[in-house]
């Protein structure tokens, strides 16, 4: 083999070189799961990423642009995480089209960026052989240079370049060390050493050999295991502290978005509320005046206001999942979720699940098991998600006075028991499905523990900020167009030019014509409404209801609550309270199913599951309670 | 360090699977009784034949344990770590059986 050390001469042998002066169009990031790639990428984009779909499978693409310090930008993609090139898994398929120009959709990468993770050498070295193959001008890059140097590791960087024919770099994402390299490299100034051939191996163990061989040709020394880790999982993973803390966990993440979320989200509503009535003073009175402030305003109001609680619960779940927690949650909850069928993996995104089913279905891409997979997707909208949440802290306090045995707990308890009766649900669809049409063989349960690592406060930002724009999007889109069609139906056929009573209008007639339907729930016309506009998203409902009450004359001085209480018996609104933890009123989420799943088979199965026994569940609750 | 000096205090034991390995408890791999592609899984993260494999913490109750290879924390099922033979390298404390 031989050595290069005054690589800037070096002739280019047969790779391509990134000509100086021409800006690379596309470079991709590539690396195994936990190489810290998420981090790289939002380091070197910052807030000029999107995600999306590679178009026709279930591989999420990341695309974001960096900005070269001369000025010049590069499109990067982020490719999912890989252990090797062989075309296996989707995530690899996508990964090797990709990196071989071969996906109409992306343009092949220019350049690529490989990380590693560099206290984990020699075995992330492996795919270092197949990338170099590809012929295209790589930067091998070395994360968590911190940790290495901290753990008493030790490398050869250059000898390591020689070895590989490519330049390396030696990086911690997390801190920004060793960054300016990387853009070096994009800029097309960074020195490189003489390409080498390097072997085609497609055998795991000849790979392994090796990568072993490089790494201790570049004096690899592996660091000391993490002692914090080793530390905190003492203690984790303790057989009697570990379950008690993971309890804990989950008890203080609900307690907090409760606690402290309620107040913010009263306050948000004064704030809609104020903003509305000077509104409506600036305003001349007219028809769409009034259509922005009773369609509009209200409906929107009703929904953004739940913003800040929302984003709490993903602070958690981003706090939890960057800090290397939940592997461990995963880890305990394993054995439970393995008697209904499941596994550990599938922990996570049911605990997304609770503030959003959206996100959590796509949380459940890192369950190889496709039948595992499919049954997460199908239980999780059955968690209490964040939408629910609003309709639930409505009818609540309307029907139940904080009186009785439970006292000033009793809304609290009852609000505990929606949560729960979702959570059983959720768990016997498990059992039934695992048992039946989703009984999977034997992939075998592998899950890898990173080390415990501080989160960032970037990568939580960017985290929020993605979740907030989900949710405004849904709430200026689905919501929005929702309620103005309400309103537009809730206003014609106009009766001498004035707007109808509300129960001539289109919408009254919609209400009153599936009224049969849902008398047996307990629920009359104007539930039925309501009913209707949440089938684009459950939160609809409150503004519908809002928005019928405001129209008519006799509830107009009543608040929401004292309103519901002429339309809904005790009996009705437990149903309509079962209704919504059963019911699959969400566009958003019918649409990750029917991505995620590659088809309307699975989408239509679980919207027909779940709206049958949502109507069997609240037919049950009125005729019992009445 | 969890390297071993040479063969002191090793016990050569006939092949035994991953479940056998107590916490602290290292063994050589031998083989892995698992259909190719998830054997091919496995290897990636590290489980080579003639890798030393080392039994870590568990969730509560033992299923699944946490083992040692190659630099990673990896963790497995029973019904996995089952189909792992290794030829065990080393004892905590001698056991019967």
């Amino acid at each position: 083999m031989s050595a290069c050390h005054d690589c800037n001469d070096c002739p280019s042998g047969g790779v391509v070189e990134l000509s100086s002066g021409v800006p690379v169009k596309t470079v991709a990031v590539v690396g195994p799961p936990n190489s810290g790639k998420t981090t790289l990428f939002n380091r070197l984009t910052g807030l000029r990423q999107k995600v999306a779909n590679f178009p026709g499978v279930t591989v999420e693409q990341h695309t974001g642009v960096v900005e070269l310090p001369d000025g010049r930008a590069l499109n990067l993609i982020d490719l999912p995480g890989i252990y090797s090139l062989a075309p296996r898994s989707e995530d690899e398929q996508v990964a090797y089209d990709v990196l071989h120009g071969r996906r109409a959709d992306t343009p092949k990468p220019e350049a690529v960026l490989l990380l590693l993770d560099s206290t984990n050498l020699a075995r992330h070295l492996m795919l270092a052989a197949p990338i170099l193959a590809l012929n295209v001008p790589t930067l091998i890059i070395l994360n968590m240079a911190d940790d290495l140097r901290n753990r008493g590791g030790h490398l050869d960087l250059r000898a390591l370049a020689a070895q590989l024919g490519a330049p390396v770099a030696l990086v911690s994402a997390r801190s920004g060390e060793g960054i300016d390299q990387i853009f070096d490299f994009l800029a097309g100034t960074m020195a490189k050493p003489k390409p080498m051939e390097l072997p085609i191996l497609q055998d795991v163990p000849k790979c392994r050999e090796w990568a072993g061989t490089v790494g201790s040709r570049a004096a690899y020394r592996a660091p000391l295991p993490p002692k914090w880790t080793r530390r905190l999982d003492g203690v984790f993973l303790h057989p009697v502290f570990g379950p008690l803390i993971f309890l804990g966990v989950v008890a203080c993440v609900f307690e907090t978005i409760f606690i402290a979320g309620g107040p913010v989200t009263d306050w948000m509503q004064g704030l809609f509320d104020k903003s509305g009535l000077w509104l409506e003073t600036m305003l001349p009175a007219s028809i769409f005046t009034s259509l922005l402030l009773e369609g509009v305003w209200r409906g929107v109001g009703s929904v953004v206001k739940f913003l800040p609680q929302v984003l709490l619960l993903f602070l958690f779940i981003g706090i939890l999942e960057d800090s290397g927690y939940l592997a461990r949650a995963a880890l305990i909850a394993d054995r439970t979720m393995a008697k209904v069928g499941l596994q550990g993996k599938s922990f996570i995104p049911l605990l997304s699940a609770y503030a959003c089913a959206v996100p959590a279905i796509m949380a459940t891409r890192t369950i190889e098991n496709k039948r595992d997979r499919i049954a997460t997707i199908l239980i999780a909208p059955f968690m209490t998600c964040s939408a629910r949440f609003p309709v639930y802290t409505l009818i609540i306090p309307a029907f139940l006075p904080n009186r009785g045995i439970l006292g000033p707990f009793t809304q609290a308890a009852a609000l505990l028991g929606l949560y729960v009766l979702g959570f059983v649900v959720a768990i016997a669809t498990a059992r039934i499905l695992k048992s039946s049409i989703l009984k999977s063989g034997r992939t075998p349960f592998l899950l890898e523990m990173p080390a415990y690592r501080w989160p960032t406060v970037q990568s939580l930002g960017l985290r929020l900020i993605d979740r907030s724009k989900v949710f405004l999007y849904r709430a200026g889109t689905v919501i929005l167009l929702a309620l103005v069609v309400l309103w537009v139906a809730a206003h014609v056929p106009t009766q001498n030019g004035h707007a109808p009573k509300i129960e001539d209008s289109l919408a009254g007639t919609m209400g009153r014509t599936i009224e049969p339907a849902i008398k047996p729930l307990g629920f009359n016309w104007k539930i039925g409404i309501g009913l209707l506009t949440s089938l684009a998203a459950r939160e609809t409902i409150i503004g519908t209801l809002g928005e019928i009450y405001g129209m008519d004359p006799e509830s107009q001085k009543m608040d929401m609550q004292k309103a519901l209480h002429s339309d809904l018996t005790p009996g009705g609104a437990v149903a309509l309270l079962i209704f919504f933890a059963f019911a699959m009123q969400c566009f958003s989420t019918i649409a990750v199913v029917r991505r995620e799943t590659g088809g309307w088979k699975w989408p239509a199965l679980q919207f027909t599951y779940m709206s049958v026994l949502a109507y069997v569940g609240a037919f049950i609750a009125f005729h019992v309670i009445r | 360090m969890l390297q071993l000096s040479g063969n002191s205090g090793t016990v050569e034991a006939p092949l035994a699977t991953l479940v056998d390995l107590h916490k602290g408890d290292a063994g050589i791999l031998d083989r892995i009784d698992l259909p190719g592609d998830d054997a091919r899984r496995l290897m990636e993260l590290g489980f080579l034949p003639g890798a030393r494999v080392t039994a870590g913490l568990s969730a509560p109750g033992g299923d699944p344990r946490v083992f040692q290879v190659d630099g990673s924390e990896i963790a497995l099922r029973r019904e996995t770590a089952r189909k792992l033979k290794v030829r065990v390298e080393k004892r905590k404390a001698p056991r019967t059986k």
